[in-house]
């Protein structure tokens, strides 16, 4: 290792800088860059020839603001990156625009961070932004927010003044649900409290602005259970590679894991990697990746691998907080693209509950719609399931953004779903759902001896639909009857058409062929054996099984093995 | 490698596979300096060992002969697929730095790279520029947009949240991919020597002079150094404040020049 020793175990903390416009972030970060010597000399002379040319004082700001127009403005556009260091630790501080405006460059900066720095003009008080960007915060996952009180100059230093607008955003973050983390007085045009104490506000006993940034702790990294979204699947060459990054847990080889939608069960053989040095057994949370697995699945970007005792949600419904950054507002019944981890597909919001005031976090009833930078609770459903998680349990796999035509309209997280029953490939008709596995083939492998299974495409039956009488393994009559006894649902097939998907309690039976959810004829030719068998099979035991089995499946009746794989010599 | 390395790189491969994933036809940017170099190894490491898109040269014919011979040997050694493209009408008119420097970076390096983007009808350009370098690239979105006529929209960036990138736009737009833009100088070094980068010997002192960044010879200039190997430049790094573009002419022309290009399709 060449790295300095006390490199090594340096971390680095995200930190945005955010508050309403004017009330002086990016003066803040320019002098604590300057004061730190933390800026090259070429930019410090740039900006004091500018600040010359216009008669003003060296502008702080201008060490972060480099667009013309932000300059000549005042103002700050865009968001913008630098790296900072302390004797403890890196810092990435992002500065953050804080006009309305610009709400949407806020948060393109702010979604980064780890920690918040909420700056507020001592003389202007708590203004609209202040509050509103301190809510975005809390819809970003940012719950580290620290108090900057700015400007002390302009109120004479006064204690009380401090002190009330630090109450002020201490009780609204606890509405938020958040701690303020801490608080300091400061006058960042003048140096005080930036790097070292000030003598203007003996009354301050706490930290310094660069011992306040000390102060804030890094977050963990997420060990909430492994997900892996895929990117890609990758075939260069001879392996077979399913790229992506861990957003939470880890990954290693060996590990049982499962990959969602379509609940694909398989286990990591090696992690892939072009250097030697580079392969390793095990990888964690922010790795890029490859997995090879053991089992050849159709894979595709959008799915997301976890360990097979914690999957995502898979789900095409779910309530969510979202915030708005289009022009044109959200209209229900709007399609629009909904992106989350490397998912993408259709969605429309069913219903809009409530707006949210950034003000006073009230609930406001819904007008039908929701405006610029406004917030709202609202329902969402997708054209087809895909994996998900609450955003409290995984931030990464539950939130999303909303994009309208070609551009990002609109973020959010997931709050709830609603609970359904596993459809892992299955009927479903409104609540009723059922699993069903009657037309996967199995074909006997030679080369390997054994029985191997084919999914079918397409996983979802719905009344109408036509279903597949005959395969390769398979051939059902044109009429007949599912019964799922896992699920208690029957599946009427009329004409090779679903006509109908009805709980066991709507059922009757009706004389046609009875077929089970794994494509086993069922021994049934009456009423009264139909209620005897729903009975015997409700009370199953795994000691009973099969006994049940013998006594009521016809494993043949529809069902044949056929010899297939890659090994014909002879 | 150090944790914040480790970050750095993982982030930038999954911005590499986010934009082959996504994007349509896409080329890589080799100026054959430290940056886009640093890109070509995370790129091996991205896809595995391959390169699944081809390497894009512009050369204005100005460039620093020793940068053109280290081109042509790394792309056979490395089986790359190279494109070279020269703003040929251009030159023939006998364009060059003293018709105004700014003139002749619009029309060898902004107008080159746009006819090229045209001919061969690139949706993605993977582009090694980073925040710390000047003003302007520090206000760059990861994928940023380029509209017609490669015109860039600065003042109206789309949002860029949770990884999730600009991935839809009009035809005849294209998408700037910068993968190292969350990255320093000094990460850069520090990668290289981490990893066994390597580098064109420009980089490294020669009778007490050096290129701390690459560019075209008649507006570039060498800095003064001692130092001949990574670890000395990284040295040297941690005790400056010079800023590294210091010696590229074409950023002292005027205080906003770096965005004005930019804003006109320089890389």
């Amino acid at each position: 290792m060449t790295e300095n020793a006390n490199d090594l175990g340096r971390n680095t903390l995200k930190l945005v800088v955010v508050g309403h416009v004017d009330h002086g972030k990016s003066t803040v970060i320019g002098r604590l860059l300057y004061d730190t010597d933390s800026v090259n000399q070429g930019l410090v002379e740039k900006v004091r020839a500018i600040s010359a040319e216009t008669g003003q004082p060296f502008e702080f700001a201008f060490l972060l603001d480099a667009f013309e127009e932000e300059r000549k403005q005042g103002i700050t556009i865009d968001t913008t990156q630098l790296r900072f260091k302390t004797k403890a630790r890196d810092y990435v501080i992002i500065d953050a625009p804080g006009h309305k405006e610009f709400l949407k460059n806020m948060i393109s900066g702010a979604s980064d961070a780890e920690a918040a720095f909420l700056v507020v003009d001592a003389g202007r008080g708590v203004e609209e932004q202040s509050r509103r960007h301190a809510h975005t915060l809390s819809l970003l996952g940012v719950e580290q927010i620290a108090l900057i009180v700015n400007k002390m100059d302009l109120v004479s230093y006064d204690e009380k003044v401090y002190n009330q607008i630090t109450k002020g955003i201490q009780d609204y973050l606890l509405s938020l649900g958040l701690r303020l983390t801490l608080s300091i007085p400061l006058a960042a045009l003048l140096g005080d409290n930036v790097a070292s104490p000030s003598k203007n506000f003996p009354w301050h006993k706490g930290p310094t602005l660069l011992e306040a940034l000390d102060a804030l702790t890094k977050e963990a990294a997420d060990d909430s259970g492994l997900r892996l979204p895929l990117q890609d699947v990758y075939k260069f060459d001879d392996r077979r590679i399913l790229a992506g990054r861990i957003e939470s847990g880890q990954v290693k080889v060996g590990d049982r894991i499962v990959i969602n939608p379509g609940h694909k069960l398989t286990t990591v053989v090696s992690l892939a990697a072009w250097l030697e040095r580079d392969i390793k057994e095990a990888a964690k949370a922010g790795e890029s990746v490859g997995l090879i697995v053991e089992d050849e699945y159709y894979n595709r970007r959008g799915e997301v691998i976890s360990l097979v005792e914690s999957p995502p949600i898979v789900s095409d419904r779910f309530k969510a907080s979202i915030f708005w950054m289009g022009k044109k507002p959200l209209i229900p019944k709007r399609r629009y693209k909904l992106k989350l981890a490397t998912s993408e597909t259709e969605a429309e919001i069913t219903e809009i509950n409530h707006l949210i005031d950034s003000d006073t976090l009230a609930e406001k009833p819904s007008p039908g719609q929701v405006g610029l930078n406004e917030v709202a609770a609202v329902e969402i459903a997708l054209n087809r399931p895909i994996p998900l998680d609450l955003f409290v349990n995984h931030k990464a796999t539950g939130r999303f953004v909303l994009q309208d035509g070609y551009d990002v309209v609109g973020g959010g997280i997931v709050a709830s779903v609603e609970e359904r029953p596993p459809v892992h490939a299955g009927f479903a008709k409104g609540v009723i759902t059922a699993r069903c596995e009657l037309f996967e083939e199995y074909f006997y492998h030679l080369s390997e001896s054994m029985v191997n299974k084919i999914k079918p495409p397409k996983p979802h039956y719905a009344v109408g639909d036509k279903v597949p009488l005959r395969g390769r393994s398979f051939l059902y009559p044109d009429s007949f009857d599912i019964v799922v006894f896992r699920d208690l649902v029957a599946i009427k097939i009329r004409q090779g058409e679903v006509a109908d998907i009805v709980t066991f309690n709507d059922y009757a039976y009706a004389g046609l062929p009875l077929i089970n959810g794994r494509g086993f004829g069922v021994l049934v030719h009456s009423e009264a054996e139909w209620l005897k068998a729903q009975e015997e099979f409700a009370a199953m035991t795994p000691e009973n099984e099969g006994v049940l089995a013998g006594r009521w499946l016809d494993f043949n009746a529809y069902r044949h093995i056929p010899i297939g794989g890659d090994d014909f010599s002879v | 490698m150090t944790s914040h390395l480790k970050a750095l790189e993982a982030y930038s491969v999954f911005i590499l596979r986010e934009a082959y994933a996504k994007l349509g036809r896409l080329g890589l940017l080799w100026s054959i300096g430290k940056d886009s170099t640093v890109l070509l190894w995370l790129a091996k490491k991205a896809f595995f060992g391959h390169c699944p898109f081809p390497f894009i040269h512009v050369d204005t014919n100005f460039k620093i002969p020793e940068m053109i011979a280290y081109r042509d040997k790394t792309a056979r050694e490395l089986g790359l697929e190279m494109i070279v493209h020269q703003n040929v009408k251009a030159l023939e008119e006998g364009m060059n730095p003293q018709m105004g420097r700014l003139t002749c970076c619009k029309a060898l390096k902004t107008e080159a790279l746009s006819q090229l983007t045209a001919k061969y009808g690139f949706e993605g350009l993977i582009v090694g520029v980073r925040r710390d370098e000047e003003g302007s690239r520090s206000k760059e979105r990861i994928f940023s947009e380029r509209g017609e006529a490669d015109f860039w929209d600065y003042a109206n960036q789309p949002p860029e949240l949770w990884g999730q990138f600009k991935t839809d736009f009009p035809k005849g737009h294209h998408i700037r991919v910068h993968p190292l833009l969350q990255w320093n100088e000094i990460d850069i070094w520090r990668y290289i020597e981490e990893e066994r980068v390597p580098v064109i010997d420009l980089y490294f002192s020669k009778n007490g002079y050096r290129y701390r960044s690459l560019g075209c010879e008649p507006c570039t200039g060498k800095i003064k150094s001692e130092a001949l190997t990574v670890r000395e430049i990284i040295n040297e790094l941690e005790n400056t404040t010079v800023s590294e573009r210091a010696g590229r002419a074409q950023d002292q022309e005027d205080a906003y020049a770096m965005q004005k290009l930019r804003r006109d399709g320089y890389m």
